[in-house]
């Protein structure tokens, strides 16, 4: 791993990763680039501090958030191939991912899986349901300094009973894809560059 | 310039004009000294002239209207020019001569701007953003590659011996028209894609290139020009780098002229608070301007108008009021919309000109494949290098639209016009070939492309209303994207973008917009603001619905409460300043001026509810027939519910404390303030009367109303309404106002008897503002229907909601409606009032006047004004009122 060189077979598990993400050769080697560029010790690993240090994290509303999203469970680092998983939601919709569906698991690139990772940045407490609170925590994150609080609640409320529908006042996740329904997701989740 | 445009203009009036235009003349050689009738037509010919052809124009919009079916299957484009063609063959069978065609200058400085502008204002933006990539490609490169490929390929066809001899003109003469036929024109792509509604990408590209490749067309046309002026022999090296240059000077310089005045219109409009009624015209003074300067410095006007609107759209919206928005809405709207037409039918009356035509099929024929073929071909080249770097790759049938939505129009035909014939000596052939060609694409084309498309199945664009969870998901994805690639370490689109976003929050707005607008322009608020007022309006629409009906009846009832629920609740947590204007106190005034309706109301009471609700719905019924101020009554009505759901608290304690009439329904309020810890106030109200005379109780109220005086109710009323236009924003301020003022005239809210009663009473001397407080209280009272339903879900503020709700209804709906019709209704409400009366726990009673009293400040004197209404009644007919209420009183402490 702490080789210098960006050959694909200095990447453990290379077969394995691909498979299950579905990048290309020439991503993968170029995110292990990326990957080892933000390792600052060498250790194999990023840490919490690898990612915070990344420039315009910090300036951006969810920064601590998709920090977070790294991070499996509580953990405080992440090795190459979970920091590639996590990209891999983003990596666009390509047509021979629709054909492979049935026999395998869902690519992570998919709209559900998409879909799930936005969900989970917002489900803070990672019971299924984004919450009043939770929904009104993203919106503080979100919108303007100059919404007084009282009206980010009045906000909150809103968008929560507009996508509950069993009314048990939290948005759960067949809910949220509900919501988004008519939204392109496949589109507006996906970087290109991350083929 | 106007002025020869507009004498070009006036052919068509030839034959009605010439008679009178002769009467002047003549009778002015005899030298009269006072003449009765002149003509003076020639002083008013010029403009004259031009509203007849907008007119004619107009007219004929409405006619091909008439019938869906021939709107539905040909373009309006090209009705227009079939018409300026059927125009044009008149003028000149009458005159003998066609004198009138669209003269280049008018066609630039006056009917360009507005199509523009309009255009520009009104993109986009973000989709324009998302897709500036591909637009710019096929603007530049695509417009290069035709005006190139088509003009050399035209040489090659003179070359060949295909074009007849006398079509005298060389490779720059070709490459001139080529890059003067190849621009895909905004006016007829927008004129028809408006029309199939493709879907959005597809749109913005076609859209966008027609714009932005205006550029490149003038940069082409201007270089092509002075070097077909020059000589092709005295061209030099320099010149064509000069050439090139002069592509990023005009491109660039066109949209910084732009962004400047973007800049400045939006700075412009921060300050415009006290003169609202200017800032539509500014918006256009300096888009106009901006379109000037660009002209002026030979840069891209459209360029500079494009990017005018684009930029300061955002800020401008937020600075200007909302009837602002809509003024200029609709004005840009209307304006390229007579552009248009006006652009459409002259090219129509040109094309009858045969004067300047010179036919060659060769060179028409050879124009129309190769344009054709050029723009399918570059294309399909561009796609294909762009889909190398697309996120969503173009597609085969996107590629064929655009090829086959490649429409030329106007500035072509005005640009040909604009040659010299003296240095381009086949223009005339340029001029016919020209024609052909707009007409070709603009009609046969634009005829066969809506089939077509469907044909192809080609993705329509779908509308979907925003949610707000859309629009807070949206943004979430973006703020992802934007880290994704940061985490990437890949600074793309979406980095860049969110970084612009980043700037502009933290110094452009700032800059540019009010502070008050500045968070409206939040979109998730916005968002948030908008479904609020759409769920208002949907709201009343549906009780004017259920009041039409007339079955008022209980089932209609939680259907309507469901559908208000959300919007209610929301209201009622959205967070109002500290001041409330009470609109109770209005009601009761003008309640109390009918006697008979004090009376029916006592006679009533029990069944309160109904009356309410009946005077809801006609109140209901009232605003949706004053159509004009629909909208913004309704916003009226959101604010007014809100401050009265959160007034109701201070009211509450006046009101029980003086009102003899209102306490049985106080009492139930009383029930919910107590929960609210208001309760004291309303207890010992119903002990006083109990114990008490109910005369000796109305006295005391009537004292204190006298005190408060009718001029404390207007100053009330004043005061609140300034009050909700404070809290509200802007614009919701203006509506009210309008709205208030608008609703006054009705009459029917009026009780017809009311004006003796106001006479006699002391305080009702000014009669005037009798009209302003039914306006307010019709306005008030649909929220308290909302209220109620929406008290079902919501117990406490439900019982502050109820009492007010019913005094107003009850005493503003008697007038205009029979007794009879509402008695029978009453059983059915009863229940629900005197519950929350009974309620009452006897401790409570006794907390006492006393603290009601000492407590009688501001609010106590808004809750007496409610109360004057009813002491009106007592003095006037002192017996009957006092037993009405005594009954009154009755029934409510028995219950």
């Amino acid at each position: 791993m702490g080789s210098r060189s960006s050959h694909a077979a200095v990447i453990p598990d290379v077969d394995s990763i691909r498979r299950e993400t579905g990048f290309s050769q020439a991503s993968l080697i170029r995110l292990h680039h990326r990957f080892r560029a933000l390792d600052r010790n060498k250790k194999g690993y990023l840490s919490r501090i690898d990612l915070q240090q990344i420039g315009a994290l910090a300036v951006n509303p969810l920064g601590d958030r998709i920090i977070e999203s790294f991070l499996p469970n509580g953990s405080q680092q992440v090795d190459f191939p979970g920091f590639v998983r996590v990209l891999a939601h983003f990596r666009p919709v390509e047509d021979e991912d629709t054909d492979l569906d049935p026999k395998k698991p869902e690519p992570l690139n998919s709209r559900r899986n998409k879909l799930h990772y936005a969900f989970q940045l917002y489900d803070l407490d990672r019971d299924g349901k984004i919450s009043r609170h939770e929904m009104l925590q993203v919106l503080r994150l979100m919108v303007g300094v100059q919404v007084t609080e009282e009206q980010l609640e009045n906000i909150a409320d809103r968008t929560v009973q507009e996508a509950d529908e069993d009314g048990d006042g939290a948005v759960s996740f067949l809910e949220f894809t509900k919501s988004l329904e008519k939204m392109d997701v496949e589109q507006k989740m996906s970087i290109r560059i991350l083929k | 310039m106007l002025r020869a445009a507009l004498s070009l203009l006036a052919l068509p009036l030839a034959g009605a004009a010439e008679e009178p235009t002769q009467k002047p003349e003549s009778p002015g050689e005899p030298l009269p000294g006072l003449e009765l009738f002149r003509w003076q037509w020639h002083e008013v010919e010029a403009p004259y002239l031009v509203a007849l052809w907008i007119l004619v124009a107009s007219l004929a919009k409405i006619v091909f209207h008439l019938s869906r079916k021939v709107t539905s299957l040909v373009p309006e484009s090209c009705l227009l020019i079939l018409l300026g063609l059927v125009l044009g063959g008149i003028v000149l069978a009458v005159a003998k001569k066609a004198e009138y065609q669209l003269e280049p200058g008018t066609f630039f400085l006056f009917l360009l701007p507005p199509i523009v502008l309009d255009s520009g204002y009104f993109m986009p933006s973000r989709l324009f953003f998302d897709n500036l990539g591909a637009i710019l490609t096929y603007a530049v490169v695509g417009t290069l590659w035709n005006a190139f490929t088509t003009g050399a390929a035209l040489w090659g066809l003179q070359q060949a011996g295909l074009v007849a001899p006398r079509v005298q003109a060389g490779l720059l003469d070709f490459l001139l028209f080529g890059s003067l036929i190849s621009a895909v024109d905004p006016v007829a792509v927008l004129a028809v894609f408006e029309e199939v509604h493709v879907n959005e990408t597809l749109f913005i590209i076609v859209f966008g290139e027609s714009l932005l490749n205006d550029a490149v067309t003038v940069v082409l046309y201007k270089v092509c020009n002075s070097f077909v002026e020059m000589g092709s022999a005295n061209v030099q090296a320099t010149d064509y780098l000069k050439g090139v240059a002069s592509l990023f000077v005009v491109s660039l310089g066109g949209a910084a002229v732009g962004l400047v005045f973007a800049f400045l219109l939006a700075l412009t409009t921060r300050f415009t608070k006290r003169v609202r009624i200017i800032e539509p015209l500014l918006v256009f003074l300096l888009a106009y301007a901006a379109y000037l300067t660009a002209e002026m410095a030979s840069l891209s006007a459209i360029l500079a108008v494009t990017m005018c609107g684009l930029g300061c759209k955002k800020y401008v919206e937020a600075n200007i009021s909302h009837k602002s928005r809509t003024t200029v809405k609709y004005t840009m709207k209307t304006l390229a919309s007579c552009a248009e037409t006006v652009i459409f039918m002259l090219l129509g009356i040109s094309a009858v000109d045969s004067s300047k035509w010179a036919w060659d099929s060769g060179l028409v024929l050879g124009t129309l494949i190769f344009i054709l073929f050029f723009r399918a071909l570059g294309v399909v080249l561009q796609t294909w290098v762009l889909n190398q770097f697309r996120l969503i790759p173009l597609d085969k049938i996107d590629q064929v639209v655009m090829s086959y939505g490649g429409l030329r129009g106007a500035v072509a035909f005005a640009l040909v016009i604009l040659l010299d014939r003296t240095k381009v000596p086949a223009k005339d052939y340029f001029v016919a070939t020209t024609i052909v060609v707009v007409f070709f694409t603009v009609i046969v084309q634009g005829l066969t492309i809506k089939p077509l498309v469907k044909w192809l199945k080609v993705k329509r664009s779908e509308h979907h209303k925003p949610t707000l969870n859309q629009e807070l998901h949206e943004h979430t994805f973006d703020h992802i994207l934007a880290a994704v690639e940061d985490v990437v370490g890949h600074h793309g689109y979406h980095y860049w973008r969110d970084r612009w976003e980043q700037f502009d929050k933290k110094y452009l707005s700032q800059l540019l917009m009010r502070r008050s607008a500045y968070r409206i322009r939040d979109q998730i608020w916005d968002v948030y603001y908008r479904l609020n007022i759409r769920d208002a309006i949907s709201f009343v629409d549906q009780g004017g619905h259920v009041l039409s009906s007339t079955g008022l009846t209980l089932p209609s009832m939680p259907s309507r409460n469901s559908v208000a629920e959300t919007s209610v609740t929301n209201l009622l947590r959205e967070s109002g300043s500290g001041a409330c204007l009470d609109l109770q106190v209005i009601d009761t005034v003008r309640s109390g001026r009918d006697r008979e309706d004090a009376v029916m109301h006592h006679l009533l009471c029990g069944g309160l509810y109904k009356p309410r609700r009946r005077y809801k719905a006609s109140c209901s019924r009232h605003f949706i027939s004053d159509d004009a101020q629909e909208r913004q009554d309704k916003e009226v009505f959101q604010q007014n519910m809100k401050r009265r759901l959160e007034s109701f608290k201070s009211t509450k304690h006046n009101i029980c404390f003086t009102k003899s009439k209102p306490r049985p329904r106080k009492t139930g309020r009383r029930k919910d303030g107590v929960a609210n810890a208001e309760a004291t106030n309303g207890k010992p109200r119903d002990l006083g009367f109990q114990d008490t005379a109910a005369v000796i109780l109305t006295v005391e109220s009537e004292e204190e109303e006298e005190e408060s005086d009718s001029s404390e109710t207007e100053k009330e009323d004043d005061e609140g309404i300034i009050f909700v236009a404070r809290a509200t924003s802007e614009v919701l301020q203006e509506g009210k106002v309008s709205g208030s003022l608008e609703v006054c005239p009705s009459p029917r809210i009026i009780p017809p008897s009311p004006t003796c009663a106001e006479k006699e009473l002391p305080w009702k001397s000014g009669q005037g503002d009798l009209a302003v407080y039914v306006s307010s209280e019709t306005t008030k009272i649909v929220p308290v229907d909302m209220q109620t339903g929406w008290n079902q879900s919501m117990s406490s503020l439900e019982s502050l909601a109820s009492p007010p709700c019913n005094q107003a209804p009850t005493l503003t709906c008697l007038p205009p409606h029979p007794r009879g019709a509402e008695e029978p209704q009453a059983p059915l409400y009863p229940p629900s009032d005197p519950r929350p009366s009974f309620a009452f726990p006897p401790s409570l009673a006794k907390a006492g006047r006393s603290h009601s009293e000492s407590s009688a400040d501001l609010p106590q004197q808004q809750e007496l004004q409610p109360l004057m209404g009813h002491k009106n009644h007592t003095h006037l007919s002192p017996g009957t009122a006092n037993s009405h209420w005594c009954i009154q009183f009755n029934r409510g402490s028995r219950l």
